[in-house]
């Protein structure tokens, strides 16, 4: 390949193969400088944000916070006109629909969750769409409950396995939207017409026709592509000629997707620094000023923080704030040992500063050790003061993730382009302990949910015992957790396939199986009260055990004490080996990830009391946290709890949320800096994976809750992602002001 | 109550060099010293200052000993975080009353050259052991209680004669310290007072910094739960006026 636009980079591999890190590697330009150089916002910028302001305000003020829905349009890559925020103001063009803020339909993944969204806005979906899906079109919902077995229904409506993506898009697949800047559509076409002709094999196997199938969707896709972006005037079919068409390609790649899945998370990639590359060429020639190139970031991310999908309330409980996880991360070293912190590196955190803070795009830090120190100044300084970053061990990943990895939702590393994964929610651990107690009965209905186990019958509970069927009903929920995932993801694959996001990948691809667990800290401190104190049941007539009484005083996860952490430490390499014991659907790799987003609060609304001495009902820690109060040695020996806990088995990323008041952080704003800095490299040198970093007082959040009014941009992190803090229910807000939040008196 | 106490009395014999009573451990302190800061507070005072928001220290009797291995191997695990910016501290209680452990402590800190601090009133003899101590700790933050002795009596039950004794010793053997101060509006903040405080402090050479802590009076409820009378029942919290005010006096910033 040899193009005009690629005129003064360096050529390497990437020249004749689709290979974007080599690219990178080639042409990239460390800087360990300071933000000094960066632009404040056009008075371009500053109108159009306003014009963005004004229509947040007023689809807050529409009912349920949608502002407006195409009902009719049955949402693709092409199906839509070219819509604008204000056409004359706009660096960066194109939107999911043919207006800003206007939801689009999406019934691939489910008509019914379609219909019930719309009610819920008081709209009703049109006719001629629910007469398509109703009757000719079957749907990825339809797959998964033509074949869900009896024993995976009952594990789904008992809460036992939770949120899983078997009504609504699975998301977290990443495409290498790079790819479509860098080499143009056609380029890539060329590329997946060569792959097809490595699928024309001697048999046509199974397997071997899908691929061709998938191929062949693929290609038509990035044809769609080319159709959608001449909409709004560009012809990408070759690639980008300066910086300002390499973001808007970009883009254009990643609004595809957009416009074609609602998956869960739609995360963008790792693109600051490839366009970085863009910028300088742009500013050695000449051609373009700081200003400018600021002026193009902040109006690709005013892009990202307009991205909208159309949800049911109920979903809303479970992921609240309308989150999207346009997650870019930023950072990050080479394993060559160079930074790749780039001058758009601090561009991209400065639109927190130009725009003001906001959930999306869900910025994450791939920390290290080694970043250049302006750089872990500068952004820690905006997380104090914006709460909207979070930060994930990049020294930890890049072992075995390399230095072209992105982060997929809130903490799911995958290498770019060239991995993708099956979104498995989780599986309901201290739901599991309970069930272990009462031999397979729900706590709260009494049904008999499981097959039926001896339950324990007991005064007082033995650690051996408990252990022994804990052990027996882990092996159950192993086995049920992955025969459902395997039947959603076979059907998302069949009625629901990502082509677009797909067509950015490699032909062959590592492809995990991402498990996930809830209630991990109430289990460990449930076994740890029956191992160090004592716990007397309390069994109703019916002998269910539906309390417990402690008696005597025992360790608590998040203390840094090693009894009660090497229990939670060996649950998830516990369960994680009983995953593994079960074949996935494409031979996937099974990962596990310790996270629950903002659904710990769902999770223990559906959980009794456990033997913690938690009562019925109330929410888990978010992620890997501890129980709220449980801590009582401080913000690090939590930190060296939850760094304990194996990356090795939990790849799909391990969550911690962190809150604390300025006045605790330090004195100073430079102490606070300073003492910030130090933290993520203590708890990243202690191979800690993720931690959010709220930094702001209760009463500011107390008051935001009475007057959501004077706080359109609170923005404060959750277990890995950023949300309008006015945009949580009531419950959720109550669960963020009582968590931990460390303060010194 | 005569002062000295025997912190061996009522509890079983253990060597002083190596065990501690602790109160409690703080693994993230960040207004304790320079940097992250693990603090380690240590059980037992014998002063009986009105104001303490931690009235549950000064027992003896009350805490867990801990071994200086214990103490000594959960700090390292702190290790990546407090070192090299941050250190140790310890506070307490007074510190000083466990003079011995801390000194072996500190040893075993300096080999992994972990900066070492002790928060203290200062109120204790300038022994030999203290004298060593002193030498080993890489910072002291000297809690001046009051500059006046005869307010001092009244407010914290001793004379300041030993702390101000103390505060010169460091001054002359080189060792540097944070000067603090508690403001208790009406109590520690006279103005004749602040000014004697200004000259004293002026005649010290290794303040590296002053450090005025408003009083609250949150720690009241820890008088309560031990049934005891809050001493400052009715006496306003300090604000950011009397702070302001009293920095100017002191002429700091």
């Amino acid at each position: 390949m040899d193009f005009e636009q690629w005129k003064g980079f360096k050529k390497g591999d990437w020249i004749s193969e689709i290979n974007v890190r080599d690219f990178i590697q080639h042409n990239y330009t460390p800087y360990d400088g300071d933000e000094s150089f960066l632009a404040s916002a056009t008075d371009k910028t500053k109108k159009l944000w306003n014009e963005v302001l004004d229509l947040y305000k007023k689809e807050h003020d529409a009912k349920g916070g949608v502002l407006d829905i195409d009902t009719k349009t049955i949402s693709t890559i092409t199906a839509h006109n070219a819509g604008y925020i204000d056409k004359d103001l706009e660096d960066i063009v194109g939107l999911q629909t043919d207006s800003p803020l206007k939801r689009a339909i999406m019934p691939f993944g489910g008509i019914r969750i379609v219909e019930k969204a719309c009610q819920a806005y008081d709209r009703k979906v049109d006719d001629e769409v629910e007469n398509i899906f109703h009757n000719y079109r079957k749907t990825h919902n339809d797959g998964v409950f033509s074949v869900y077995t009896p024993d995976i229904r009952r594990a789904r409506s008992s809460h036992l396995i939770t949120g899983l993506p078997d009504g609504y898009g699975r998301g977290r697949i990443i495409g290498d939207y790079r790819r479509v800047a860098l080499y143009g559509i056609d380029a890539l076409i060329s590329e997946k017409q060569a792959e097809l002709d490595v699928l024309n094999t001697d048999e046509l196997t199974e397997e071997v026709i899908r691929s061709r199938e998938e191929t062949s969707d693929q290609i038509s896709a990035l044809n769609e592509l080319k159709e959608m972006a001449l909409k709004y005037g560009f012809d990408i079919s070759k690639p980008a000629n300066n910086a300002k068409e390499a973001v808007q390609w970009l883009y254009f790649g990643y609004l595809g997707a957009i416009k074609s899945q609602d998956g869960a998370a739609m995360s963008l990639g790792r693109t600051s620094t490839f366009l970085d590359i863009y910028f300088e060429r742009d500013l050695q020639n000449g051609v373009l000023t700081e200003e400018e190139a600021q002026e193009i970031m902040d109006h690709f991310v005013m892009k990202l923080r307009l991205v909208r999908f159309l949800r049911t309330p109920e979903y809303n409980e479970l992921f609240s704030g309308d989150p999207v996880w346009v997650t870019e991360s930023i950072g990050g070293m080479g394993i060559d040992g160079r930074t790749l912190v780039t001058k758009n590196s601090f561009r991209l955190l400065h639109t927190l500063e130009n725009l003001g803070p906001a959930p999306e795009p869900n910025m994450t830090v791939l920390w290290s050790t080694r970043l250049p120190e302006n750089f872990k100044r500068y952004t820690t300084n905006l997380s104090i003061k914006t709460s909207s970053i979070q930060y994930e061990n990049d020294d930890l990943m890049r072992i075995t993730l390399g230095d072209d990895y992105g982060i997929a939702c809130c903490v799911s590393p995958m290498k770019i382009g060239k991995q993708m994964q099956f979104f498995g929610a989780r599986a309901n651990l201290a739901k599991t302990l309970l069930y272990a107690i009462n031999g397979g009965r729900d706590e709260i209905s009494g049904k008999q949910v499981t097959p039926k186990y001896a339950p324990i019958t007991s005064e007082y509970l033995d650690y051996d015992e408990v252990m022994e069927k804990f052990n027996q009903m882990m092996d159950y929920v192993a086995k049920i957790y992955i025969k459902a995932l395997n039947a959603i993801h076979y059907m998302h694959d069949k009625y629901c396939y990502e082509a677009i996001e797909m067509a950015l990948h490699d032909r062959e691809i590592l492809r995990t199986m991402a498990c996930g667990i809830a209630g991990l800290s109430v289990v460990a401190d449930s076994l740890s009260a029956i191992k160090y104190a004592k716990v007397k049941v309390v069994r109703d007539e019916t002998g269910l055990a539906i309390d417990y009484k402690i008696e005597g005083d025992f360790p608590k996860f998040g203390n840094d004490d090693e009894r009660v952490d090497k229990i939670a430490v060996d649950i998830t390499k516990n369960f994680m080996n009983k995953l593994r014991k079960h074949q996935t659907y494409r031979n996937s790799k099974h990962t596990l990830s310790i996270l629950t987003i903002t659904s710990n609060v769902v999770y223990g609304k559906a959980t009794g009391n456990t033997p913690d001495g938690r009562r019925a009902g109330e929410p888990f820690g978010p992620g890997a946290n501890p129980l709220h109060g449980r801590d009582t040695n401080g913000a690090l020996a939590v930190m060296n709890s939850i760094a304990k806990l194996p990356f090795d088995s939990a790849e799909d990323g391990i969550s911690y949320t962190f809150s604390i008041t300025p006045g605790t952080l330090g004195k100073t704003e430079s102490e606070r800096v300073d003492n910030l800095v130090n933290m993520l490299d203590g708890y990243f040198a202690q191979t800690g994976h993720h931690i959010n970093v709220n930094v702001f007082d209760r009463s500011l959040l107390e008051d935001a809750m009475e007057h959501p009014e004077n706080y359109p941009q609170l923005t404060i992190r959750v277990s890995g992602y950023a949300v309008h803090f006015t945009k949580l229910t009531r419950e959720q807000q109550l669960d963020v002001i009582h968590r931990t939040i460390h303060e010194r008196i | 109550m005569e002062n000295k106490i025997d912190i061996t009395q009522n509890v079983e014999k253990k060597d002083l060099k190596y065990y501690a009573k602790v109160h409690s451990i703080e693994s993230f302190g960040t207004v304790d010293g320079p940097g992250i800061r693990f603090v380690l507070f240590l059980q037992g005072c014998h002063l009986e200052c009105k104001y303490c928001h931690n009235r549950d220290t000064w027992d003896i009797n009350s805490g867990h000993y801990k071994s200086l291995d214990d103490i000594f191997n959960k700090i390292m695990n702190y290790k990546n975080y407090i070192y090299p910016r941050g250190g140790v501290t310890i506070s307490g209680g007074e510190p000083l009353l466990q003079h011995q452990f801390i000194y072996e402590l500190f040893t075993k800190l300096k080999k992994e050259n972990i900066h070492t601090c002790i928060d203290t009133s200062g109120m204790v003899t300038l022994t030999d052991d203290i004298k060593k101590l002193i030498d080993i700790t890489d910072l002291f933050l000297l809690d001046i209680k009051h500059i006046d002795d005869k307010k001092c009596k009244e407010l914290v039950g001793k004379s300041n004669k030993l702390e101000l004794e103390f505060a010169k010793y460091l001054s002359d053997n080189n060792k540097p310290m944070w000067i603090r101060q508690v403001i208790v509006p009406c109590f520690t903040d006279e103005k004749q007072d602040l000014l004697k405080l200004k000259n004293f402090i002026n005649s010290l050479k290794t303040v590296e910094r002053v450090e005025l802590l408003p009083y609250h009076s949150v720690g009241e409820f820890k008088w309560k739960k031990l049934g005891l009378n809050y001493p400052l029942e009715g006496v306003r919290q300090a604000d950011d006026n009397d702070i302001k005010r009293a920095k100017e006096i002191l002429g700091i910033e």
